[in-house]
């Protein structure tokens, strides 16, 4: 008897303009079998996501396949002719992309979206599609379900329109499921939430599928077996399990090396005290800040409320928050890109002038600003010689031979081959253009530099390095970091204090070892608690906790009034969470919490997890089920 | 992390270096012509030479009277020795030494006035996209307006107005089409400035100059190179219309456009092949443009269709 | 979105203005006296001067502008200074025979571009697509006057079928106004549609590099569905831009056609109006000229608004 699914010896190549093969999948075999889900875990460049699509007999523009069987049902689907290939996309093998946003055909109304292929297939009629897809908006637990097919895609929230991407793989009841990095591009908590709901609606549907990731502690949640991909070639095969506890092939193990740690007091590096030195220190006061012009003393869009940070005497300052917290928003405004509608920034103790115009040279050159995006943070048109060059001849004065024996030193730093000053950026791989997007920084002998999401766009493995590389310059340089992420675990081990960030508002701010020990602020919590671990049964754990069934059911809102957390809270008191502002306690020396509650409520709260200490019966309908599904 | 994993990866740190990162880079894509491409610049390229050196290879004069008859047709003798490859024109001369004079006023005028346009069009444009505000505001009304109004029509008025020669037909259509430049520059120039190496360069403290030499304009150059051809074919056309309504190029000077009004009649009264006599000049011009547009298309030639070629 | 659809027309009529300044510039920049074409061999110094004083040429230039600004927003276009008609009787008639042949091009050339813009993107490198992008290139590379002339060539010299000479009068049947504007209409439909189908076949393969494109593969939705629902539906803001771009050419552009077909339009009448310095009758063309462009290109942008759900239903 056949497998549901087998790729046997695929081969997926590109050509050269002189027509020579460049292979990029070079013999991949495994099988799927009925409600089974297998991982494809790899890097950008392992050919997962050609493997993924080559499940429909599809390739994109400009490569081929010249071998291999892609069996469905025992019946090869590559030899097959177009039309039944197109019968079957859509239908027996649904595909879910990475980015919903951009899946989604803006001009379309999302009901139409959904039910589109089951009704184009003819396994369902208009009506009864319209009814299914009602249905799994109520499994995959979306707002207003009812109603939700008549919005188009912009209106509805970046979570919502993943889980609706699920929705419309499911509609026409597919035999295998191909889940492309469907997790990738979202934060934490709106991670576990999505996690969620696609592990309940495969489990329900009974279908197998097929799951294309980078990131191991993800797949220890969902998957029954791994498949290992390097460079278009498998590496290790197995149960999930025994990758997991028991990897073989180097490359694993180097992948299990980069997976991050679970955020935790102690988990970064003591600094030895003689490295400390006349550290400078940047303080934040009463600032709000935001877009669109300043009517009344206030922001036409206030991102950032009457933020007050103090940096004293730390090397690196880690700033985290979701999408929209307003953590990249702090560091602009600190850099000076956008100035403040109100408040100052102060550098040892002077003040700094809001807009950059108006700052000094050596203040400019005092603070640095590297982007997140390497890409379009290099000049594509400048070789790197005159990338990293042009700020030390800017603030340093330094020409000709000495300004290229600076610029080696820089790319020796940053450990990269001197001959890379000849190269463009284009002619640099993500990581190296990273590099010297640091590099350049560097070139100008900063005091600070303002790290704005530097790692999040890379690989696993490349992003580990870049750490690594982090703290070697931290050691080496004497320069101190702000370093913002989304990221706890690489904030936790790079950090020596942590702002943590929810709506435009400090939460809570400290030395690391307090920030990630109790008491928590609530949303700190939340967020420790997201972050998956490498473990089998992990998510199912998790999804147990109390702070989970009303933190990641909720969204987001921006409030004038009382704690911004407090519609995802699940310590809230009513009446006085949502009016009045929350205090801020401090707990131990120079950490501050603020919230309403007293320390010792918010430490029983942490110590009695299953109960629920303030009621969620009147609030909305989509917070109510997630509450009742534990 | 398990202790396996921190096991695992300290035991073989050096065994799984190799696998820290793909060191290759997207290899490099060069510019590729189809033969469509090279074909276009096989004439673009002739039709250049002969802009430079065509008075010197013309069998005669461009307003030398050589017969008694107008529109011999093509390969007639000539009463004083010699053939006229092309036939003669109106007024009794010789096409072919006409269409090889022509192409150094048509080409030569328009290639001038695409030129001037585009140093106007691109520094305003720039200038409006890094300084944005009041001066930005000001150009773009400015350009709506010229927008606004057809060529043809403005081009009229400014000929009329101002009297019809050669510096005046370039200012004309490089005023004219300046507006379309600066549009464009002006577009490509706010992409640019969003882009994080522009503010980093602000952010840094450099000057506008430094910001508009070396990190805006260079990254504009492509794109703005690739519309100038297409703004060289408009500009060709818009001075042969002008020529056609008698208000270009003035005679005895040879220029494409208003060969062809000057010959249309040839399809009344000529006889035989005698009809080609306003051909001939209207298909130097047809081959010039469609040559320019033939190498733009291929340059500016988008993935899309690869995609759309994937549709079942 | 109303915010918009008003900032649209306040540019509008600020360029409006804009032109308006330009014109009266520029006219009163056309060489001659307008006195001395008008009074011709019976000029003498003192009926020049009487002239002048009575149609306010002696004012200074701005008075000069702004009396004829005052007048044009009344809706006063004035007399002719060459024939002493009115302006408004002059354009009238015209104005009517260009948006006859306008209207009459729109019709046929739209949807015909539109069709063969999205069957070239259906198609792509197929001998459709290719024969259609090479023709529609070749076509919008060479002058307006040569295609016409080509016509003239084949379809009334060669064979005869059609009068070369455009006519139009009023009492004609309308088979014998068809006939009679057949040749400018074929050149002008030939033109515009060059043009119309490049940019919609260019629109539509511009929006299939999108991933949502590639998604609706994906789905097995089929290659029709995929241009006209998945496609189309993206790609209606810059097609619409495009259209107006080239009706707003049919009312204004089209001078070497009416020259070629002797056609009685208003583009002509301006011609003529700038060879004999009939000033208010150049500004009166050229204010109207602009008008139809820039109400175009507003609805144009307003249609964009309107077929763009982020647009049309905000969050």
């Amino acid at each position: 008897m056949s497998e549901l699914f087998e790729i046997d010896n695929l081969q997926i190549q590109a050509r050269k303009e002189d027509g020579t093969p460049i292979p990029i999948v070079k013999g991949v075999s495994f099988n799927v079998k009925a409600g089974q889900v297998v991982a494809l875990i790899g890097e950008s460049g392992s050919g997962k996501s050609t493997i993924s699509m080559a499940t429909m007999a599809y390739c994109r523009p400009g490569l081929e396949f010249p071998g291999g069987e892609v069996r469905l049902h025992g019946k090869d689907v590559l030899s097959m002719d177009p039309q039944d290939q197109r019968s079957i996309r859509g239908n027996k093998v649904a595909y879910l992309a990475q980015s919903a946003a951009a899946t989604f055909n803006p001009a379309i109304t999302i009901g139409e979206q959904v039910t589109e292929a089951a009704v184009l297939h003819g396994t369902l009629t208009q009506e009864e599609a319209n009814r299914r897809a009602v249905a799994l908006y109520h499994a995959l637990e979306l707002p207003d379900p009812e109603r939700l097919g008549r919005r188009y895609p912009h209106q509805v929230s970046g979570g919502q329109l993943q889980r609706l991407m699920a929705a419309m793989a499911l509609v026409s009841s597919p035999d295998l499921l191909v889940l492309d990095e469907p997790t990738t591009a979202l934060d934490v908590t709106t991670q576990i939430e999505v996690l969620k709901a696609f592990k309940k609606v495969i489990q329900e549907e009974g279908s197998a599928a097929i799951y294309v990731t980078h990131d191991l502690a993800v797949v220890a949640q969902v998957a029954d077996h791994i498949v290992v991909l390097y460079s278009g070639e498998v590496q290790e095969q197995g149960p999930t399990e025994q990758i997991i506890n028991n990897p073989k092939h180097p490359y694993t193990k180097r992948l299990m090396a980069a997976v991050k740690p679970t955020p935790k007091a102690g988990m970064g590096e003591k600094l030895d005290e003689e490295h400390s030195r006349d550290i400078p220190n940047i303080e934040v006061k009463n600032m709000t800040a935001g877009y669109g012009g300043i009517v009344n003393g206030k922001p036409v869009i206030t991102v950032l409320r009457d933020i007050n940070v103090k940096i004293k005497n730390s090397h690196v300052v880690g700033v985290i928050g979701e999408s929209g917290c307003g953590k990249s928003t702090l560091a602009r405004v600190i850099a000076g890109l956008l100035p403040a509608a109100k408040g100052e920034v102060f550098l040892d103790g002077k003040k700094l002038e809001a807009d950059l115009k108006h700052r000094s040279a050596e203040e400019l050159q005092k603070v640095q600003f590297v982007y997140q995006m390497a890409d379009t943070a290099l000049n594509p048109r400048q070789m790197i010689s005159d990338i990293l060059g042009r700020p030390i001849e800017f603030y340093r004065g330094i020409k000709g031979k000495e300004r290229r024996e600076e610029v080696a030193k820089l790319l020796r730093l940053v450990e990269l081959p001197v001959e890379f000053e000849n190269r463009y950026p284009s002619e640099l791989s993500g990581g190296q253009k990273q590099r010297v997007n640091l590099a350049r920084a560097l070139a100008a002998k900063p005091e600070i530099m303002l790290c704005d999401e530097v790692t999040s766009a890379l690989d696993s493995i490349v992003s580990s390095n870049v750490i690594k590389l982090l703290k070697k310059l931290r050691d080496e340089t004497g320069v101190s970091f702000v370093f913002i992420s989304h990221d706890l675990s690489t904030v936790g081990s790079f950090a020596d204090e942590i702002v943590v960030l929810y709506a435009g508002r400090v939460v809570e701010q400290g030395p690391v070892d307090h920030v990630l020990a109790p008491p928590y602020h609530p949303y700190t919590r939340l967020l420790i608690s997201s972050v998956p671990e490498l473990r089998v049964g992990w998510l199912e754990e998790t999804m147990q906790k109390r702070e989970m069934a009303v933190g990641i059911a909720r969204g987001v809102e921006i409030t004038d009034t009382g704690c911004p957390f407090y519609n995802r809270c699940p310590i809230a008191i009513d009446g006085t969470c949502n009016l009045e502002t929350a205090p801020t306690q401090e707990p131990h020396p120079d950490h501050f919490i603020s919230c309403h509650r007293s320390m010792e409520e918010i430490e029983a709260a942490e110590n009695a997890p299953q109960q629920v200490l303030h009621g969620f019966e009147k609030a909305d309908p989509d917070g109510d089920k997630a509450a009742k599904a534990h | 992390m398990t202790d396996t994993t921190q096991a695992a990866a300290s035991e073989s740190d050096q065994e799984t270096s190799i696998y820290d990162e793909l060191p290759d880079a997207p290899p490099k894509k060069k510019l590729k012509l189809t033969w469509t491409g090279k074909l276009g610049v096989i004439v673009v390229a002739f039709w250049v030479i002969i802009a430079v050196i065509g008075p010197w290879i013309a069998p005669y004069d461009q307003a030398e009277i050589l017969d008694m008859d107008s529109y011999l047709p093509p390969g007639a003798e000539i009463d004083s020795g010699g053939t006229h490859w092309l036939g003669s024109d109106n007024n009794e001369r010789d096409i072919l030494s006409r269409v090889l004079w022509g192409a150094r006023m048509t080409v030569g005028i328009s290639f001038f006035a695409t030129l001037l346009a585009y140093l106007m069009g691109v520094t305003a444009g720039i200038a409006a996209a890094v300084k944005k505000g009041w001066i930005d505001m000001i150009l773009s009304r400015i350009n709506d307006a010229i927008l606004s109004l057809p060529t043809i029509m403005l081009g009229l008025l400014i000929v009329v107005a101002l009297g019809s020669s050669i510096p005046i037909l370039i200012g004309t259509a490089a005023i004219i089409y300046a507006s379309s430049v600066y549009r464009i520059a002006r577009a490509y120039g706010q992409e640019i400035m969003v882009m994080d190496y522009v503010e980093s360069a602000q952010a840094r403290g450099e000057t506008i100059w430094w910001i508009i030499f070396r990190e805006v304009l260079p990254n504009a150059a492509m794109p703005l190179a690739t519309d100038f051809g297409l703004r060289l074919v408009f500009v060709v056309l818009f001075i042969s219309s002008l020529s056609f309504l008698g208000l270009g190029i003035q005679p005895p000077n040879a220029d494409w456009g208003s060969m062809v009004r000057g010959n249309l009649e040839a399809m009344q009264y000529a006889e035989g092949w005698g009809i080609l006599a306003p051909i001939w000049p209207a298909l130097a011009i047809a081959s010039f443009t469609i040559a320019i547009n033939l190498i733009v298309d291929d340059i500016s030639a988008k993935s899309g269709g690869d995609l759309a070629k994937k549709m079942i | 979105m109303q915010r918009m659809v008003i900032q649209r027309i306040l540019i509008g009529l600020v360029t409006l203005w804009v032109v308006s300044v330009l014109v009266f510039i520029m006219t009163s920049l056309l060489p001659g006296d307008v006195a001395s074409i008008v009074l011709g061999q019976a000029a003498t110094p003192e009926t020049l001067a009487a002239y002048r004083a009575a149609n306010g040429l002696d004012q200074p230039l701005i008075f000069q502008y702004f009396g004829w600004l005052a007048n044009m927003v009344t809706g006063d276009l004035g007399v002719s200074k060459a024939g002493g008609a009115k302006i408004y009787d002059l354009i009238a008639g015209r104005l009517g025979n260009t948006m006859f042949l306008a209207g009459l091009v729109a019709l046929i050339s739209v949807p015909l571009s539109v069709a063969l813009g999205l069957l070239a993107a259906m198609y792509p490198g197929t001998w459709i697509d290719r024969s259609l992008t090479f023709g529609t290139l070749a076509l919008i590379s060479v002058p307006d006057f040569f295609i016409a002339t080509f016509a003239v060539l084949i379809l009334a010299v060669q064979l005869g079928w059609l009068p070369a000479i455009a006519s139009v009068a009023p009492e004609n049947t309308f088979w014998q106004m068809a006939r009679g504007i057949a040749m400018p209409l074929i050149v002008l439909v030939i033109v515009v549609a060059a043009q119309m189908i490049r940019m919609t076949r260019a629109g539509i393969l511009n929006v299939m590099n999108s991933p949502y494109i590639e998604m609706a593969i994906l789905k097995g939705v089929r290659r029709k569905r995929i241009i006209l629902r998945h496609a189309f539906f993206n790609t209606i803001g810059p097609i619409v831009n495009v259209i107006a771009l080239n009706l707003a050419y049919l009312v204004s552009g089209v001078v070497i056609v009416e020259t070629i077909f002797a056609y009685p339009g208003l583009a002509k009448l301006m011609i003529d109006g700038v060879q004999t310095r009939d000033l208010p009758l150049v500004q009166a063309c050229a204010m109207i000229f602009c008008g139809t462009y820039v109400v175009l290109i507003i609805m144009a942008d307003v249609a964009a608004i309107l077929a763009n759900p982020r647009l049309r239903n905000p969050k």
